[in-house]
């Protein structure tokens, strides 16, 4: 691609680059951050957002699907929500404005990452992954908001933290390094939801870094309102003998692509994905996750459940990469969908790269309607079919979510979450 | 009780017809056996008689207690009090076995227009009968018949079948994979069920079952008819001498 030949920029690449022009002066960095954003607004403007052309956006043509991007409304007002489970940690986004009030348990510091922004040390992390990571150039040209949090190092958090990112309107581009020292133990919620109806915009990068030994439950909780637009992404690197346990969950938006890109970089390191896309309407979603297993011993598993229904389109981009010296790593992916209705659509692409030669590594996806034995079976008993079937799709997420057992009052709550859609939905 | 009429049926997917003229007669209070070579379409009675839509009626009809049952679905016929129990009944992982029992139980009390069984009272009558079957509560605490052993799935089934009170029973080779002392148990559950309001229908391959469960009836089904009735005796003749025989007979 010639990448001086300027293109005609469509109504959202508009939206984006003015969004950035309009703030100048405004935006918190530093000198360095600053000429950071200035680079990542540029490629935008020359290359514009990815098209199917390239690899990595095949089945989300970012450029078409995106067609327009609401402006940033900095009087907009969002409330505060419950927490998800009762007792956890609530970290309040609102609109993209950090609130910082409150207690905080102990072996948790908090730090505003406009600061890390204004002093400079953000700048490092600002950096995209590639020439198409575009979700992380909107995120570093146009962020101004987000936390970063530490668990020091042997703290065993009782209680969820919830990063809690509430929408009213217009845009928000938030950050979140996150830091688990070695040997910690915790459950963190980050929940993105919209209070109204109105269209928004919300990029979300999540920076999550495990030490030693740290066992980490992570879930994304995506409910935003059927207009919105969600690039969420989350990058992890996980030490030795560390274990992440990763849940995203989409039950909500009308554009949501949610990139996963982690690796493992310590002996004994585990991974496991779980996915859960309830998608209806004309919503597009799409999942795209990387994983590199780069040191010997390392173990990941990935489970993806989709249940599509009416005009709904879901993707799901999974790409595990063995590095030649990681000897012994066990990976498996699975994914599997539920096509409910003739114009629901689900793209799956499964691959592995390997380049060590001592390693075991499998993928498979499925696509099917709902088991007709099973459904009978139901019925037989005296379940009404709308009924039955509405067990059986809950019944193929709720497996997922049972892997949670130990976390009753999480598995509860996300149940509910499930249930409720599939009640407006099913 | 079951009055079936000159039955046709095949298979939708393919249009085979698997029952050829099916006349069959079950009162109240009766047990009927029903048995037959592999293949003569005793499975497929039963999937059609519960409402199983991968069969097409083509000629005949089915009439409980009066009425043709051929225009309700599955659940409906359930709720009206038929039940069949499977011959191999269907895992169903993220189901969990008690969330299941209790929307049965009050699905079909909501179409009969009763009120739903509170939960102390569904708790309650579910130990009962799980007791009465030697049903262990961890077996309950599974997903739906998953990780069950053979004989684990039929007791499931019967405890269902005696939660749900039917009227008419339909049971599909409930004895097959069943070892003696579960087959025992199975029978008791189900002659703990013989009322003068209730019917029977035991499908079965081996007079065995029948040792447990006396039919008041015996039929037999080849290629899809009735080809001989009789009464128990008729099972132990077909035991002693087989099939051969009969079908000749008729032919």
């Amino acid at each position: 691609m010639n990448m001086q030949q300027a293109i005609k920029m469509t109504a959202a690449e508009t939206a984006l680059v003015d969004a950035y022009t309009n703030q100048i002066g405004d935006l918190p960095g530093d000198g360095s951050v600053l000429s950071v954003r200035d680079t990542l607004v540029h490629e935008l403007r020359t290359a514009g957002l990815p098209t199917r052309r390239v690899e990595s956006w095949h089945y989300t043509d970012l450029r078409t699907l995106l067609r327009a991007v609401p402006a940033a409304d900095p009087t907009a007002f969002a409330d505060r929500v419950d927490a998800l489970v009762p007792g956890s940690t609530v970290f309040s986004v609102r609109n993209g404005q950090v609130d910082l009030k409150g207690n905080l348990p102990e072996g948790v510091t908090v730090r505003s990452y406009v600061d890390s922004l204004l002093d400079g040390s953000a700048t490092a992390g600002l950096a995209v992954l590639g020439f198409d990571d575009a979700i992380g150039r909107i995120n570093g040209g146009l962020v101004r908001g987000g936390l970063e949090i530490a668990v020091a190092a042997e703290t065993a958090l009782e209680d969820p933290l919830e990063i809690q990112l509430v929408q009213s309107l217009g845009q928000a581009h938030t950050r979140f390094p996150v830091t688990f020292g070695a040997n910690t133990k915790a459950t963190v919620i980050e929940r993105h939801l919209s209070t109204k109806d109105a269209e928004s915009f919300v990029s979300s990068v999540s920076d999550v870094t495990l030490g030693e030994g740290a066992d980490v439950i992570w879930i994304i909780l995506q409910q935003q309102g059927s207009a919105d637009t969600h690039l969420g992404q989350m990058r992890f690197d996980l030490g030795k003998n560390a274990k992440l346990h990763l849940f995203v969950i989409n039950a909500g938006g009308k554009l949501v692509r949610q990139e996963i890109h982690g690796k493992t970089s310590g002996e004994g390191a585990d991974f496991k994905l779980r996915g859960i896309n309830l998608l209806g309407g004309e919503s597009h979603t799409d999942v795209t996750f990387t994983l590199g297993h780069n040191v010997p011993h390392t173990t990941s598993t990935e489970i993806i459940r989709n249940v599509v229904f009416d005009r709904a389109k879901g993707v799901f981009q999974g790409k595990i990469l063995v590095a030649k010296d990681a000897q012994k790593t066990d990976a498996k992916m699975a994914c599997n969908t539920l096509l409910l209705s003739d114009d629901a659509d689900l793209s799956a692409k499964p691959e592995l790269e390997i380049f060590a030669d001592d390693v075991q590594c499998g993928h498979g996806a499925t696509v099917a309607d709902i088991d007709h034995t099973q459904l009978f079976y139901l019925m037989a008993r005296g379940v009404p079919e709308n009924k039955a079937r509405a067990m059986l799709v809950n019944a193929f997420v709720a497996e997922i979510v049972e892997e949670l057992e130990d976390h009753e009052a999480l598995v509860e709550a996300l149940e509910e979450v499930i249930s409720a859609w599939l009640d407006k939905h099913a | 009780m079951l009055e079936i009429k000159n039955l046709h049926a095949r298979i939708a997917e393919d249009g085979t017809e698997i029952i050829r003229g099916l006349n069959l007669t079950v009162k109240a209070g009766e047990v009927a056996a029903i048995m037959g070579p592999n293949g003569s379409g005793k499975s497929t009675l039963s999937y059609i008689l519960s409402g199983r839509e991968d069969y097409e009626v083509t000629e005949g009809d089915i009439l409980y207690n009066g009425e043709s049952i051929l225009e309700l679905d599955a659940s409906e016929r359930a709720a009206k009090g038929i039940f069949l129990a499977f011959q191999y009944p269907v895992e169903i992982p993220g189901v969990a076995t008690m969330q299941f029992l209790k929307v049965a139980m009050n699905e079909q009390r909501k179409y009969r227009g009763e009120d739903e069984l509170t939960t102390p009272e569904f708790m309650r009558r579910v130990k009962e009968a799980a007791a009465e079957l030697k049903i262990a509560p961890e077996m309950l605490r599974r997903p739906l018949n998953v990780g069950f052993s053979g004989g684990e799935k039929k007791r499931a089934e019967i405890l269902q079948m005696s939660l749900l009170q039917p009227k008419l029973c339909v049971l599909d080779e409930t004895d097959s994979g069943l070892d003696i002392d579960a087959l025992k148990i199975v029978a008791d559950g189900v002659n703990a069920l013989r009322s003068p309001d209730r019917a029977v229908v035991v499908i079965t391959h081996y007079q065995r079952l029948l040792d447990y469960i006396v039919p008041d009836s015996v039929h037999v089904l080849y290629k899809g008819q009735v080809i001989k009735s009789g009464d128990k005796t008729l099972a132990h003749e077909l035991e002693a001498n087989g099939y051969a025989d009969i079908i000749e007979a008729a032919a």
